[in-house]
């Protein structure tokens, strides 16, 4: 099967995140980039289920600046076996990412897309959603698996998505209150969530190699799409700063305070 | 004036609190729209819990049928979109819950929409401000298309009061779309506890805990309180990864948030900063908790917390 996984350049998590003066987007001088947290997991996941059903090919694509090659780099010396980057500089919005993706997907024909939930840069958690209806295909959002993270499933680095033998895949999906099993038709887009697994590191030799994987560039005006925002970014603010507040001697006059003062218990 | 359509969340018949949060936020986009407010509710059980939301003045749309059974995002997400358009809807409001989100974007496809996501607050007729970087940062976007889709952060916006004569509720006629995928089954976790990302207090605990969650349970117990953990002991192994507070985990708003033996790192500041009062007690006057805690107490946590747990138990 072919499993195609989309890989975002984000800012490190671990970087301090500053608001530029004029208020147009945040400093990124001097800031780490990496891959979305939530896309590693889907490569993973993406590597998994190549390894326990092969042939299967697993194809990595960004949507980013030029630099975003790092980044499918990055997914290539996991394991995936090459990657596609379409490159624009500048800010894509979630529907733009979308129907670039659809581009890609129509020429690609996928039998799976893995996507992280969401990018820890916008934080919009929309792309795959957007994706799954502009294909007409069906989706599971948030995936995850009923194992724990400690368990000899993962231990074995056991796919969390269980394919069926009839072109469907079941996919345990976190939502509110507990866990919701889907049986997806293939193709479908999952969008995964932290707790489907461990992502590996990659080692020195697969660095190496991933040195030789090929990347296709392309850009969105080849593909056809215009990717002028639907919802552009007017303004960008700090956040309402936080100001330290009082140390209280001892744990008497800290629930006094949070009685009478704060009023929360 | 074009209608300000909100999307009903239900189980079996009962309304979700969070849609009245979505309720909230549409009220406020009709103040810069001028719109009129409608509902929409979907699924088995809607024509129950519609009853609860027209309680709030507004006229309801039900969707039911086997074909809606089950919460699917192309079903439902169908079923809203049909709905929207034939209310001339200029606006999609949905609280940003797992169904919200998973059904949101695809009811913006359908209408071509532009979608403001997971929303703090309506700035304007067309714009609003959403947290972006996990909340160091506060965007404000515009969305430029004429019918605007928003999913809106349950946590900021209050319930509305109930009206003196409820709207109507009418069942609408919508095609079945024949669905991708199928409902197999679903396994509730059943935690005494409240959910972390809606309880109303979290108690977390970090490295010096050295692993022992034990203070940190019984004090949650005390307070009804939600557990959370940081990274530090997800990746140790010592809790599971659900309970993680943080931009990678969950983030987090509860009225009271108590960080207990959390250093305060970037990563986990930016997953609870938005808490409206917060509790730090750690053994290291110097750790970064401090700085954005409200009450800072320098302690061993294994005898704070106990004592805690005992004077919140003599208040109540």
């Amino acid at each position: 099967m072919k499993i195609l996984v989309t890989i975002k350049r984000v800012e490190d998590y671990e970087s301090k995140i500053k608001v530029k003066p004029d208020n147009s987007w945040i400093v990124t001088e001097g800031v780490n980039y990496r891959a979305n947290p939530f896309d590693e997991i889907a490569v993973e996941e993406a590597l998994r289920l190549r390894d326990s059903n092969m042939p299967s090919e697993v194809v990595v694509v960004s949507v980013g600046p030029a630099a975003a090659a790092a980044e499918i780099r990055s997914g290539l010396a996991m394991g995936a076996d090459r990657g596609i980057l379409v490159k624009h500089e500048a800010f894509v919005d979630s529907d733009g990412v979308a129907r670039v993706l659809k581009a890609i997907i129509d020429a690609e024909k996928p039998d799976l897309v893995l996507m992280g939930k969401q990018a820890v840069d916008v934080d919009d958690n929309v792309a795959g959603q957007l994706l799954a209806e502009y294909l007409g295909w069906g989706q599971a959002t948030f995936a995850s698996k009923k194992e724990s993270l400690e368990s000899p499933e993962e231990k074995a680095k056991k796919p969390g998505i269980k394919l069926g033998g009839n072109g469907t895949a079941q996919v345990a999906r976190e939502v509110d209150g507990g866990l919701e099993v889907l049986e997806v038709q293939l193709p479908a887009i999952v969008t995964v969530d932290l707790r489907l697994n461990v992502p590996r590191y990659a080692s020195l030799p697969n660095i190496m190699k991933a040195k030789k994987k090929p990347i296709a560039e392309m850009t969105p005006q080849q593909l056809g799409v215009d990717v002028a925002p639907k919802v552009k970014v007017v303004k960008v603010e700090p956040p309402p700063q936080r100001t330290a507040g009082v140390k209280v001697p001892d744990v008497q006059t800290l629930v006094q305070k949070l009685h009478s003062e704060a009023k929360v218990i | 004036m074009a209608t300000i359509l909100v999307v009903g969340e239900q189980a079996n018949g009962h309304l979700k609190k969070a849609t009245l949060s979505a309720l909230a936020a549409a009220q406020q986009i009709a103040q810069k729209t001028g719109g009129q407010i409608a509902g929409v509710v979907v699924g088995a059980g809607a024509g129950q819990s519609a009853q609860e939301l027209a309680a709030y003045g507004i006229p309801v749309h039900v969707v039911e049928g086997a074909a809606f059974e089950h919460a699917l995002a192309e079903t439902h997400s169908a079923a809203a979109a049909e709905v929207a358009k034939k209310a001339g809807a200029g606006e999609v409001v949905i609280a940003a819950t797992a169904y919200g989100k998973d059904i949101g974007p695809r009811i913006a496809a359908k209408l071509g929409a532009g979608l403001a996501s997971d929303v703090l607050a309506i700035a304007g007729a067309n714009q609003f401000q959403r947290a972006m970087w996990a909340g160091n940062a506060i965007a404000t976007v515009e969305v430029t298309t004429p019918v605007k889709v928003v999913t809106v952060r349950a946590t900021e916006f209050a319930a509305p009061q109930k009206a003196q004569v409820a709207g109507t509720v009418t069942p609408a006629q919508v095609a079945a779309p024949q669905p991708k995928t199928k409902f197999v089954e679903f396994n509730e976790v059943k935690s005494a506890r409240p959910e972390l990302t809606e309880a109303r207090v979290v108690v977390s605990g970090g490295r010096g805990t050295k692993g022992d969650f034990k203070p940190i349970e019984q004090l949650a117990d005390v307070l009804n309180a939600a557990v959370g953990a940081s990274r530090a002991v997800v990746d140790a192994g010592w809790q599971p990864n659900d309970l993680q507070v943080g931009q990678t985990g969950k983030v987090v708003a509860p009225q009271l948030y108590v960080a207990a033996g959390i250093s305060g790192a970037i990563q986990h500041l930016a997953g609870m900063k938005g808490s409206k009062t917060i509790v730090a007690i750690n053994k290291d006057a110097e750790a970064p908790i401090f700085q954005v805690a409200d009450y800072g107490l320098v302690a061993d946590l294994f005898k704070a917390l106990p004592e805690m747990a005992e004077a919140v138990k003599k208040l109540q």
